[in-house]
């Protein structure tokens, strides 16, 4: 917590201490006759004091982080699980090949630099110089070793599928190849952290339920090293000294994560001041934190989509495209955002949330009770019917609040809901066997695209190819699938982005799903730790480059 | 005494089987522990195969039947998350719950026995009228609610006490990780135990405070008064030691309450003891981890209620175990 000095100061103040010491030692002991050798000692061991008084002077002091999210991961193993916990991890201690800034370009971190080389092949440099924690040099290798391990993960293996294999060049020069066209190789890039292969050989496995030597250790280039970990309990992280990256002005030299699972007693952490930053924030805590003035808030909208699916096989009603309408009509996305989320969310008339290019700039959110009624009339249902409803209740920001919400609003049309809200882990086997007739889902796109939204949510349901996997409302429109294969190989951005908008087009006409909200990200910190500058959108803090002043 | 401790044994047996079939029952309904192990776009195939490897589509009672045969050699399983063996993890959080316990048991006695004494000799002062007053509070409003009101003016607003997590700690006789031997980790004791205590005080301070008007009535302390006794010695010792019978009985059923209560203030305060390890492993749905907290607190159960009977005896020795139809 705050600022401590740097333990390379007192170690500076020690050598310059010798240094005098020697210089004054050399004048003092000084022959009368010319003795060159001893003038240029002195003169040198002069300039040494002299420069190193000018760079103690000059060091940024460094700084101390205790930070406390929600979760921990649940191993060390980078490809084990694909979860927001892991992968902050991975950005900690290991580094991407390339990752998003805050304005979602791509910036070169192990990658100096890449060319597409032929339409199936990705040549990617690597920077010069990298080491691991381990000692070991970066080299082509460990992009060899990394990317057939993740192949082999199956958490990871469905994002990289698309890649047929990967040959070395030279130590720093690798090709990647590409079964088909790939126009988002750059975005599951971001996913590939190096390790360290001369660490791992030979103890690679990947186990979910058991414990693996990577599941324990460590070794990548990251900005942290991870030296002790209690899990649910604590990390602790130690700068890297050799880290690559001289130009990043971060000054954290040693991390205390906490998993704090409540939120209240989160935000009481901070309030206190016994952790400096915080996430998530509970939307009725906002008002609080803005209150405080030493404490900052920082929020962001997210890309997860929050959506209601319609389950056309268990209700025949659904089957009728005006009662879908009129649900999409009867639902006031934009009072639940602000009642419920107090504004921290954004009303959603679409999958894609606007830096997605399948956004459609004209489909917004529509609300017309009348409308609705007019059309539940119209289809014959004017007396209503019952329906059964599931959430979760622990999993998204208010979701039980917002099923609620929904329960209310659809009662104006005469849909009377029966809602049964469960913890997460008991949601997702209901949602599995698509236990009611309305079932709630929150998605964030592994790779910052519309088309995986598409792919999970909208496509037919497929066992073999694992397509429509959590579409819960068997909706299956062939038109759909096609643009969903053709965008999947489409390299020109125009014709993709038209396709992908084409998708959000039709959704909308057909009232296929309803969707709700994207939720905001939402962050605290004290005032002198500058988060606005390394928080992002996909909730990765970039902490290596975090400056406290 | 030891056809007792026999006894007490074969009644512990009996007692660990039981709780062994209803974690195992319960199990079933808590969640898939592979959805929480999994990514997003892990397909249900894969998603069967991993629950095939770990035998979780096996009957409910073929599943009991290899549990129950590991745990007879004191194998409770491996904890899906802490990669451990279950038992482990759970000995190891053990002495972060004790600590808590203890403490909160010694801020009830030096504060519910004074409180409780006073509230009976004088109970038309005001004092004792306070004293009730807020023990009534005490016992209606939530704990959570208490906890969350302490941390909002001890860390908050007077940021005297810190809000959460155990603070510096250190390992004794090699195994025993304690809080009490530094001043930060007595000062993140602070406000758990407080919070801890109160749950339990006011039942204390009016059981003794009932108890012991009864006793005061009773012929032999009007003999005592007669005598030209000390009041102090009267109230404390001549009195207070006859009405300590029913309250430790009291006390020993209330050990299920304490840890109980363990769960919700180690949630509260992130107190990484045995509570909040279960707390998280329900909403993780790590079934080996469940099952073994289970057993170890059924098993604290006998040993505590055991004491207790053992304590009795000592308390008053009129009292005799073969009587006690134990």
């Amino acid at each position: 917590m705050g600022i401590e000095p740097d333990s390379d100061g007192f170690f500076c103040i020690r050598r310059n201490a010798l240094l005098i010491y020697y210089y004054f030692g050399t004048v003092l002991m000084q022959k009368p006759s010319f003795d060159l050798e001893g003038i240029i000692m002195k003169n040198i061991a002069f300039l040494l004091i002299t420069f190193n008084l000018w760079i103690t002077s000059l060091g940024v002091q460094a700084a101390s982080l205790s930070m406390a999210f929600d979760a921990d991961p649940v191993s060390l193993d980078p490809h084990e699980q694909l979860s927001e916990a892991t992968l902050q991890l991975s950005h900690l201690v290991f580094d991407p090949l390339l990752r998003r800034n805050q304005s979602g370009i791509f910036e070169p971190r192990l990658a100096s630099h890449w060319e597409q080389i032929n339409p199936l092949t990705l040549r990617v440099y690597l920077r010069e110089g990298v080491r691991f924690h381990s000692g070991n040099m970066l080299s082509a290798d460990d992009i060899i070793f990394t990317i057939l391990r993740l192949k082999r993960s199956p958490d990871f293996r469905a994002m990289f599928n698309a890649i047929a294999g990967v040959k070395k060049i030279d130590a720093l020069t690798v090709d990647i190849s590409m079964h088909q066209q790939t126009p988002l190789i750059l975005n599951i890039l971001t996913y590939v952290f190096p390790m360290d292969s001369a660490f791992y050989k030979g103890r690679d496995a990947i186990v979910k339920f058991g414990e693996t030597f990577a599941s324990k250790n460590m070794s990548g280039t990251g900005p942290y090293i991870l030296t002790q970990r209690e899990p649910g309990v604590e990390l602790i992280f130690k700068r890297f000294h050799k880290y690559w990256d001289h130009e990043s002005k971060g000054n954290v030299d040693t991390i205390k994560f906490t998993p704090i699972r409540s939120d209240s007693t989160r935000l009481a952490a901070l309030l206190s001041g016994d952790v400096d930053f915080i996430h998530p924030i509970s939307p009725i805590d906002i008002p609080r934190i803005k209150r405080s003035p030493d404490i900052k808030f920082v929020s962001m909208p997210s890309t997860r989509i929050l959506l209601l699916h319609m389950n056309q096989a268990r209700r025949i009603e659904f089957r009728d495209q005006r009662v879908r309408e009129a649900i999409n009509l009867a639902i006031n996305q934009s009072l639940i955002v602000e009642k419920i989320l107090k504004g921290f969310g954004k009303a959603a008339g679409q999958l894609s949330v606007e830096q997605f290019s399948g956004h459609v700039k004209e489909i917004k959110p529509k609300y017309n009770l009348e409308k609705a009624k007019q059309l539940m009339k119209n289809a014959g249902y004017g007396e209503g019917f019952r329906i059964s409803m599931m959430a979760p209740n622990n999993r998204y920001v208010n979701d039980e609040k917002i099923s609620q919400a929904v329960v209310a609003m659809l009662a104006k049309i005469n849909i009377s809901v029966e809602l049964k809200t469960l913890p997460k882990a008991q949601y997702f086997q209901e949602f599995d066997n698509r236990s009611a007739d309305l079932m709630m889902i929150g998605w964030q796109s592994d790779t910052n695209d519309s088309n995986n939204l598409f792919e999970f949510l909208i496509a037919c349901t497929d066992q073999n190819t694992g397509l429509g996997a959590y579409n819960a409302s068997s909706y299956c429109n062939a038109k759909i699938d096609d643009r969903i294969r053709a965008a999947n190989i489409e390299m020109n951005a125009e014709r993709r982005t038209q396709l992908l908008q084409e998708i959000e087009i039709i959704l909308e006409e057909e009232s296929a799903i309803v969707p709700l909200l994207w939720q905001s990200l939402s962050w605290g910190a004290k005032q002198n730790f500058k988060i606005e500058n390394i928080v992002n959108e996909r909730n990765f803090p970039y902490l290596g480059d975090l400056v406290v002043e | 005494m030891f056809r007792f401790l026999i006894r007490r044994f074969i009644q512990a047996l009996i007692v660990m089987i039981v709780i062994s079939i209803i974690s195992f029952l319960v199990q079933g309904r808590l969640g898939d522990p592979v959805h929480q192990m999994v990514g997003q776009s892990v397909t249900l195939e894969e998603r069967k195969q991993i629950r095939d490897e770990l035998g979780l589509n096996d009957s409910l009672f073929d599943q009991y039947i290899r549990f129950a045969k590991k745990a007879v050699r004191g194998d409770l399983g491996v904890s899906y998350y802490y990669k451990e063996p279950a038992l482990d993890v759970i000995l190891r959080k053990l002495p972060a719950t004790l600590e808590l316990s203890f403490s909160a048991i010694v801020l009830i006695i030096i504060i519910a026995i004074p409180c409780g004494v006073i509230a009976a000799i004088k109970p038309k002062s005001i004092l004792a009228r306070t004293l009730m007053f807020f023990s009534t509070i005490g016992l209606s409003v939530p704990i959570f609610i208490i906890a969350i009101f302490l941390v909002y003016f001890f860390s908050v607003e007077w940021q005297i006490a810190p809000s959460f997590g155990r603070g510096e700690t250190e390992v004794i006789f090699s195994f025993w990780e304690t809080g009490f031997t530094t001043w930060d980790g007595i000062k993140h004791l602070f406000l758990p135990s407080l919070s801890l205590a109160l749950a339990l005080m006011p039942l204390f301070v009016r059981l003794i405070r009932s108890e012991m008007m009864e006793v005061l009535q009773s012929e032999y302390i009007k003999f005592a008064w007669a005598k030209g006794l000390s009041p102090m010695r009267i109230y404390f010792i001549h009195a207070l030691k006859n009405t300590l019978l029913p309250i430790i009985t009291v006390a020993g059923i209330q050990t299920g309450t304490l840890v109980a209560y363990t769960i919700l203030t180690e949630t509260i305060f992130q107190w990484p003891g045995m509570g909040f390890l279960f707390w998280d492993a329900i909403s993780r749905v790590d079934t080996p981890l469940i099952s073994a907290y289970l057993m170890v607190v059924g098993a604290m159960f006998v040993i505590t209620n055991t004491l207790v009977d053992l304590i009795y005896g000592l308390v008053n020795p009129t009292v005799r175990l073969s009587s006690h139809g134990l």
